[in-house]
């Protein structure tokens, strides 16, 4: 074989084990996926495609709640963990010094204990009658019927807590490429702290806000861990929805329409975002 | 009389670092401090809450209640038969997934970060739809297609989804590697008479091995901690996450807050290890 | 970190394509429509058993000295003095596990092993009469039981538990204990005793009442609540029962829909009130030494069966069928029933009880009294006229029907 075509075929060669691999487990599962939304039957009498698109139009409706609620749920945590990294995000930049891996390395230290776990140590913080209530109870500050967990405000909580180092460190790297030769520029400029931080860093910083809330929004709205424990019933996401057909009533067909329904609302609000900001972004993203 | 900080006046109070006046500056600095503080603590809130009750004396089967302190549960580690085979059962595989989805995810960071060809905006494509494609979907696929061809839920369908969702991190990882490397290196060496293998071998796989060791890594953290698409595709078998779902229904004994707190003590030892190391070779 | 991408790449991956790409684009999704028809599932419905199934299923099978036993939680004293007594008599050991916690998840954890021939690793396992129960016999999971093994089963079972409508003749099955599902309640935090299921849905317990996620019990209160026998009950009758339970919901009343786990939140205090069944309630008060209470209310409550059965793909199936009849001695039935407080399919463990009682002292011949004479565990045919069971299903599209009622309301 000359050593031309060699170089040629070196990179398909490459490719070759994890392109195949991804496309037969991930590609060809989606396939599978819409296959089984379109077939109609149980599993005592078999399913047969039926190119029943009705499943879709049934899903939907029935499930309308827990889908805008997944929305609803994601966009808000995504919102509060934007409010709440972003100065973590700038504070380390800015103000870390020498120290800012240490900080960096505390801000993913959650990270190194397994997610369930984290969930179900809220749950146990925040139970009925637990280390944070129990003491509220006793002195009385709190009805006796006052509970945190089974509540959207409780599943939001968990949906910010678990996904909040995805969303400070796109932020903390934006912010970090910031010279702040350039702030300086503004402040010498007569800009005040205030102005230089709306007009120079925050700009500077979108594509990180960007990437923070890409990484964020997508898995916070089709969780269902954080809804499980510490929501009650109804706090229920599609993705618990989800769950429920595929592991428990193994109604697949509606089971497979539904997660393809969700696949297809994050994308286009994947590709809606992504036009608002620029088509390159995405590629950059993807690129990184 | 109080000089407020007008834009006209020359040398302005806002041009220095002491903002206005030396004495707003550290309250404001001190203020983002604070809040970046409570952040933490907040953030590893749970994680202290899993370490304490880890010591706790408890008598009953719940572990709700503070009972003592004791260090009891560390030597009855194994004591519960289903926890330790869950547990063995992540960790093994943990290693394959890193293993595989690293050997197969450096082929491919290799071939996109180094070589054009047709098919690279495909991959690239594929790559970030498997990042970031919510897991729920990915599980959910993934059985589809086993319930399809009625292939038998167990280990080798967890190895099967761990490595498919591991290999584009590593694959990722590895091009950001490779895209900062010299090719003038890799061409000295075939200048020299290396052969294809030689050259990768001995030139070209030192250089790119932070990036590989640092993916592998990534696919071992991701493959111990993943919970939504194994459930999906465990069957019979258990992992350690799998396992404490479970259990949560009935309770959870101290010994899972035990291994909680090992592994967390294990990661952040092997952390600051990487981190210093690292160091010391800049 | 940040590449930025060749121009010239970029251009490539969004410009336009040529035109014969659109043609191959088109017979791609062609291929694809096909490949998506072809992704059919086959039914794994089985042909119904005959006599002679018995005998082919049982010849060759040999005692192996082992056997897997899958149980619900709160099914036998944790420390397993039956099962003990059973190793020392036949010298077969016994592996028990409680990961039955209730039949939907359970059915549809074993089902793919079962479809695919393959031993779930257990030989032994206990599942309620009710859908999955039919679905396991509809689809040939489940091993005719060969009664000539199981003479103390012939010999002491109730007539009543030999002439079950789910399992005429006890082809599959026979019965491990009876159970009553009605109110449990946490006395600390509730004042007022509840006496019906109405009392599920009062506003004054908003976010501590704990209802079963189970379709078919979750159904049977909803029905009850309005006045309507389950057994008898048609499509009108779900509709509104689900109409009812939907109303409690909305409302905010449920805290959650639960499984077997109902019992440690209801300890602790996260529910004052649920639906629960009735040997938990009291085991837990034994074990846990708490103080909760138990009642049957006054619309009525729902009873079942939970039975044991050996699934097809058995590794130890002698064995299984031998700790199955072990567990019909009047001796161990007693032993059983004096701790899980179940109604037992054996009748002369009464008199058993009551002699166990006479020779016991203090607190024990207190409690062993009070389940001699529990109607809980020794029902009267007056108590009987007041339980109801699940509806039975005619065929799968009823019980599909059924399905598509409640399961919408427990997705969570």
């Amino acid at each position: 074989m000359s050593a031309r075509l060699r170089a040629r075929l070196t990179p398909y060669a490459l490719l070759l084990p994890g392109g195949l691999w991804l496309l037969i487990f991930f590609v060809v599962p989606l396939v599978a996926m819409l296959s089984l939304s379109l077939q109609q039957g149980d599993i005592v009498n078999g399913y047969t495609m039926t190119w029943h698109w009705q499943t879709y139009v049934d899903g939907v409706r029935q499930y309308h709640e827990q889908i805008i609620r997944s929305v609803v749920y994601g966009a808000v945590s995504t919102v509060l963990q934007l409010g709440i990294g972003y100065p973590v995000a700038y504070w380390i930049a800015f103000h870390g010094g020498r120290r800012k891996s240490a900080y960096l390395f505390l801000l993913l230290l959650p990270f190194f204990v397994s997610f369930v776990l984290r969930t179900i140590a809220w749950q146990f913080f925040l139970s009925d009658n637990g280390i944070l209530l129990g003491p509220l109870k006793d002195i009385g500050l709190v009805t006796q019927d006052f509970h945190i967990l089974a509540r959207s405000a409780a599943v939001i909580g968990g949906l910010t807590y678990n996904y909040l180092p995805f969303m400070v460190l796109p932020l903390y790297v934006a912010l970090e490429r910031v010279d702040p030769g350039v702030v300086e520029a503004a402040h010498d400029l007569y800009a005040s702290r205030v102005q230089a931080f709306l007009r120079v860093v925050l700009p500077l910083s979108l594509p990180g806000v960007f990437a923070g809330v890409l990484i964020t929004f997508v898995p916070a709205s089709s969780d269902y861990v954080n809804a499980s424990i510490l929501g009650g019933p109804q706090n229920s996401m599609i993705g618990n929805v989800i769950q429920n057909q595929y592991l428990i009533n193994q109604t697949y067909p509606t089971a497979a329409a539904l997660s393809f329904t969700l696949m297809a609302i994050l994308l286009v609000g994947i590709f809606l975002y992504a036009r608002a900001l620029g088509t390159e972004d995405v590629l950059e993203a993807a690129a990184r | 009389m109080t000089t407020i900080a007008s834009p006209r006046h020359g040398a302005s109070p806002a041009s220095a670092p002491g903002g206005g006046g030396r004495r707003r500056r550290p309250l404001r600095g001190r203020l983002l401090t604070i809040y970046t503080w409570l952040v933490i603590v907040w953030l590893c809130l749970p994680i202290a809450v899993m370490i304490l009750f880890g010591f706790n004396d408890t008598r009953g089967r719940y572990n709700n209640t503070w009972q003592g302190f004791t260090f009891k549960w560390y030597g009855r580690l194994f004591q519960i038969q289903d926890l330790t085979n869950a547990m063995r059962n992540s960790l093994v595989i943990a290693l394959l997934t890193m293993v595989v989805a690293g050997g197969i995810g450096t082929m491919v960071g290799l071939a996109l970060g180094r070589y054009r060809f047709r098919g690279a905006g495909a991959t690239n494509l594929m790559m970030f739809a498997a990042i970031s494609s919510p897991e729920i979907v990915m599980g959910a696929s993934l059985l589809s297609l086993f319930v399809t061809l009625s292939v038998p839920l167990g280990f080798v369908t967890i190895l099967i989804a761990h490595v498919m969702f591991s290999v584009s991190f590593v694959a990722v990882t590895v091009r950001a590697r490779v895209m900062t490397l010299d090719p003038a290196l890799e061409e000295a060496a075939r200048d020299l008479g290396a052969g294809t293998w030689a050259t990768f071998w001995y030139v070209t796989f030192p250089m790119i091995f932070p990036g590989v060791l640092a993916g592998g890594l990534l696919a071992f953290a991701l493959s111990i901690d993943d919970f939504v698409i194994t459930s999906f595709n465990a069957g019979g078998t258990t992992t350690f996450p799998l396992w404490i779902w479970g259990a949560t229904k009935v309770g959870l004994p101290p010994q899972v807050n035990v291994m909680g707190t090992l592994i967390f003590a294990g990661g952040v030892v092997l952390a600051i290890g990487t981190a210093m190391a690292g160091r010391r070779r800049s | 970190m940040h590449e930025h991408i060749d121009p010239a790449l970029l251009r490539g991956l969004t410009h336009r394509r040529a035109s014969r790409r659109d043609l191959f684009l088109l017979l791609g999704a062609a291929g694809a429509g096909l490949a998506l028809s072809a992704c059919e599932i086959q039914g794994k419905k089985a042909p119904s058993s005959k006599q002679g199934d018995v005998r082919k299923y049982w010849a060759g099978k040999q005692k192996n000295g082992h056997v897997d036993f899958a149980n619900w939680p709160l099914y036998m004293d944790p420390k397993h003095p039956e099962l003990k007594k059973f190793t020392a008599a036949t010298g077969i050991s016994v592996r028990y596990k409680e990961v039955i916690r209730d039949n939907a998840p359970w059915f549809a954890k074993i089902q793919p092993r079962l479809a695919a021939g393959k031993s779930i690793g257990y030989d032994l396992m206990v599942v309620t009469n009710g859908i999955e129960f039919s679905e396991l016999v509809e689809l040939g999971y489940l091993a005719p039981l060969d009664h000539t093994q199981l003479p103390n089963f012939t010999k002491y079972a109730a007539k009543k538990f030999k002439q079950e409508t789910f399992d005429p003749g006890n082809v599959f099955s026979v019965p491990w204990a009876s159970g009553m599902t009605g109110i449990g309640y946490n006395p600390q935090y509730v004042k007022a005793p509840p006496t019906a299921i109405a009392d599920l849905w009062d506003p004054k317990y908003k976010g501590k009442v704990g209802m079963m996620s189970d379709s078919q019990e979750l159904g049977n209160f909803g029905m009850l609540v309005n006045g309507v026998k389950p057994e008898a009950s048609g499509p009108a009758d779900w509709t509104n029962a689900a109409a009812k339970l939907k109303d409690q919901r909305d409302k905010g009343i449920v805290r959650k829909y639960y499984e077997q786990d109902y019992i440690k939140p209801l300890t602790s205090g996260d529910v004052w009130l649920t639906m629960a069944w009735s040997g938990d309630i009291f085991q837990q008060n034994v074990s846990e030494g708490t103080n909760l209470r138990f009642v049957l209310p006054e619309e009525g409550a729902t009873i079942w069966t939970d039975n044991m059965m050996i699934p097809k793909t058995a590794v130890n199936p002698v064995d299984a069928i031998m700790l199955m009849d072990f567990f019909y001695d009047p001796r161990n039935a007693a032993s059983l029933a004096e701790y899980i407080n179940y109604v037992t399919p054996v009748p002369s463990t009464r008199d058993i009880i009551r002699s166990d009682a006479a020779q016991a002292s203090g607190d024990d011949k207190k409690s062993l009294e009070q389940v001699a004479d529990s109607s809980l565990v020794f029902p009267s045919e007056a108590d009987y006229a007041r339980l109801h069971s699940y509806r039975p299903f005619e065929n799968s599209q009823e019980k599909q029907q059924y399905q598509s009622v409640f399961l919408p309301l427990v997705q969570s």
